[in-house]
């Protein structure tokens, strides 16, 4: 039987630092006005922020859980100390749906189900089914695996749902050094925030002056904008039920929009780059991950 | 005396061929590393890496000598072919290998299925960060001994491993990802391949050096320019992580400087911290460098336990080492 | 000499089929070696029975896939492992052009070749310990020449390391 049922969207976390007010803003936003099926929230990249952020998400998940969406706990990708690890305990023994993003998690899961993250290493069906047995329900993979894996991996693990990255600046690189911080002559330590400057993150060009990476604190990411303009066909024929869009400064309700039409076949690829390109987007549109090329690159998707 | 200083850490080398791991056994490596020419192993580079026959016939040579050998079967394996990857385990077993070193669940599981007796080590790759992450692949796996990675300083690993029953391995010398290893790809971004989708970073069919009349060379990587250096000035990979950008107006090493790794000054700070094993990066270099690095290490090991100074020999690797510069990396803690 | 050179480089490779298979790619490639010393080039061709060296002027190696540039003497500390190729490549006195993955793959297949001049000539063991322990001598010496030299150029030049 073919599954027909349309293709969920997915809200990925906000991978930058962006002020308490402009967070719980977004999320309202997004619960009045969304077309979105699911929402990741949590701070992923960097447990300092997380004093700033935390008091957001009780009321976010608030507005979104009465908004109908499907509310999931992103959880941080590098714990690096005692408070992390003990933040990443309790998170797990949470009553809501959380998204693992490093191997510490996979232990105080144990009982429970979860979303594997993009930033865990899961490369093929073995590491997947193990993963599934353990209770990943859901799986995000890394950015650069390229579409033939991905399609290879749902079929040989149907019992999880696969969620594509689909649209933003690819998370590309962490670190255990800040690099917001060094680009402002500031250690680690006494980093002042100043990753809040960016919202999108820092753009990083070459000697050149051509544009290439953005830095967001430990992590590094690129400067193009990823997406995946593959058709809700396209899309089940590779096993993926849901695409996750990545928070950016830019009309966010606009992008879910332009990405609903798409997949309900109301604008074509073309359309949906064409939406895409009129916005304000944090740099130029890429897609060859996709395909097992270089990721900054754009080429042409088989319709 | 403490216990710490008692118990000789033991020197892990690398060998990229069959006449650097000769090199390596003859310098004095207590264990040697090295993997299959194939991208099951994270420096999938041309012209390196071993045939289960070399393997085989080194293996051998190094057990002559007193040293263990460590096959690193450590990139992911890919999707619906992850039987290239179970085979190099199995070959690896075959060829009388001491250690298996992996990062993938597959792997891993495979190994610890299939091979209970050989031991397995944790690969950096893996990014085993936490007490936590190393709980669950020692329990899981058996795991015996966890390749940390570069992200710690001394006391953090002293603590580190108050909390844990493995042994603990930490890098000493040479090249150094800046970027937590195993997540990280910039090197695919630029260029389609990875460490950890194709075991490599920063390929060398993407590679291009540019001269120019005044003696500046441009060193590009996927076409991006990742650095330029003037006549005589010491230069290093077009590694992404290493490279000049610029950024809020001003350009230079965003990431990090080309240095490499030097963690000589720390050897007794580790020994007390509670490491078992100090590992040497170079899979890709000479005989020349693994001989100097490993019989140089091997001085200041034995050091430790009132052999020699090797101040002198350690002094003499500066000239190895990318960018003639050399940094203690995370271990002290002014990269904070 | 191009006779010579071509004909040790094949009694090489017939004696050792497994550099070829560490070769890989580079099989047929043509590579310049310039020493910058020197007034001529060599094009160097590997392949299972038909490995050529050509020696050429330094500006007839358009057909060379990838160009690497060292003093003699480097080059000559290059093939026999007295030197690291990424160290010379760092401090600046090894050069290279063109396909970077075809001198790596040639520059790992040297590091197994092992090439002192006995293994080079082919000769047997007495022969070739004889051999090697003249040619490490020489070298060595005009290795200690050579960096006088460069001591006196730098001090010259007002450059310090």
């Amino acid at each position: 039987m073919t599954d027909t049922s349309p293709i969920e969207l997915a809200l990925g976390p906000c991978l930058f630092n962006w002020p308490a007010e402009r967070l719980l803003d977004f999320y309202r936003r997004i619960a009045e006005d969304a077309p979105v099926d699911r929402v990741y929230l949590g701070e992923v990249v960097c447990g300092k922020r997380m004093p700033f952020n935390d008091p957001v998400w009780p009321e976010a998940i608030d507005v979104l859980t009465r908004a109908g969406k499907e509310v999931v706990l992103s959880t941080l990708a590098q714990p690096v100390n005692k408070r992390e690890r003990n933040i990443l305990v309790q998170q797990a023994a949470y009553d809501m749906a959380i998204e693992i993003n490093d191997m510490s998690m996979v232990p105080a899961c144990s009982g429970r189900t979860f979303t594997a993250g993009p930033f865990l290493n899961i490369y093929n069906e073995a590491s997947l089914g193990f993963l599934s047995a353990r209770g990943a329900v859901s799986w995000c993979p890394p950015a650069e695996l390229p579409l033939a894996s991905i399609q290879k991996i749902a079929a040989l693990v149907p019992e999880v749902d696969v969620e594509l990255f689909a649209f933003g600046r690819l998370p590309l690189a962490l670190s255990s050094r800040c690099y917001h911080a060094r680009a402002h002559g500031l250690r680690k330590d006494s980093c002042q925030f100043v990753c809040d400057k960016d919202p999108d993150g820092m753009d990083v060009a070459t000697l050149d002056g051509a544009r290439f990476l953005a830095a967001n604190g430990i992590q590094t990411l690129s400067d193009a904008c990823h997406f995946a303009g593959l058709a809700s066909g396209q899309l089940r024929a590779a096993g993926i039920k849901r695409l996750r869009l990545s928070p950016h400064s830019l009309d966010m309700t606009g992008v879910l929009k332009a990405f609903r039409a798409f997949l309900d076949g109301a604008i074509d690829a073309g359309g949906l780059e064409a939406r895409l390109t009129e916005m304000d987007l944090p740099g130029p549109l890429c897609n060859a991950y996709l395909t097992g090329d270089p990721g900054w690159k754009k080429i042409a998707l088989p319709a | 005396m403490t216990a710490a200083s008692e118990r000789r850490m033991e020197l892990v080398c690398p060998a990229g061929t069959p006449a650097t791991l000769r090199a390596a056994a003859d310098a004095g490596a207590d264990a040697i590393y090295c993997g299959f020419a194939d991208e099951t192993n994270a420096r999938n580079f041309p012209g390196l890496n071993f045939s289960p026959e070399e393997l085989s016939v080194s293996v051998a040579y190094a057990h002559e000598r007193g040293a263990k050998v460590l096959v690193a079967i450590n990139t992911f394996a890919q999707a619906g072919n992850t039987g290239l990857w179970k085979q190099a385990v199995d070959n690896a077993a075959a060829c009388g290998a001491d250690a298996i070193i992996a990062a993938d669940i597959a792997v891993l599981d495979h190994a610890a299925d299939k091979h209970p007796d050989v031991r397995l080590h944790l690969s950096v790759q893996a990014a085993a960060n936490t007490p936590e992450a190393i709980g669950f692949y020692t329990e899981t796996f058996g795991v015996r001994r966890v390749v940390l990675p570069r992200v710690f300083s001394v006391p953090e690993i002293a603590a580190l491993n108050r909390e844990i029953d493995v042994e603990t391995e930490v890098f000493v010398f040479g090249g150094l990802c800046v970027m937590t290893e195993g997540r990280c790809s910039l090197s695919s971004y630029a260029t389609g391949k990875s460490p950890n989708l194709t075991g490599v970073c920063s390929p060398p069919d993407h590679v291009d050096y540019a001269e120019d009349r005044a003696g500046r060379m441009k060193a590009r990587l996927g076409g991006f320019t990742i650095d330029c250096f003037e006549r005589g000035e010491p230069a290093g990979y077009p590694t992404l992580c290493k490279g000049r950008f610029s950024a809020l107006g001003h350009t230079g090493y965003l990431f990090e400087d080309p240095v490499s790794l030097n963690a000589f000054e720390l050897l007794e700070e580790l020994a007390k911290a509670g490491v078992t094993a100090l590992k040497i990066e170079g899979r890709q270099r000479g005989k020349a460098y693994i001989a100097s690095v490993v019989s140089a290490f091997r001085k200041a090991v034995d050091g430790l336990s009132g052999g020699a100074d090797a101040s002198a020999s350690i002094a003499a690797l500066k000239a190895l080492s990318e960018g003639g510069q050399q940094t203690t990396g995370s271990y002290r803690k002014t990269w904070r | 000499m191009e006779t010579f050179l071509t004909l040790l480089t094949r009694r090489l490779v017939a004696r050792r089929p497994d550099l070829l298979r560490r070769l890989g790619t580079v099989v047929h490639v043509p590579i310049a070696i310039v020493p910058e010393d020197l007034p001529h080039a060599f094009l160097l061709s590997l392949d299972a029975i038909d490995s050529r060296v050509t020696l050429c002027g330094k500006d007839e190696i358009g057909d060379a896939q990838a160009v690497i540039r060292a003093p003699l003497l480097v080059l000559l500390g290059l093939l026999d492992g007295t030197y690291d190729g990424d160290a010379m490549f760092f401090s600046r006195d090894l050069r290279i052009e063109g396909k970077t993955e075809y001198v790596l793959a040639l520059r790992n297949t040297l590091e197994e070749a092992d090439l002192t001049p006995g293994e080079f000539l082919g000769l047997g063991a007495p022969a070739a310990g004889w051999i090697n322990d003249i040619g490490s001598r020489v070298l060595a010496q005009a290795r200690c020449l050579a960096s006088a030299g460069a001591e006196r150029r730098d001090k010259l030049s007002g450059r310090h390391s």
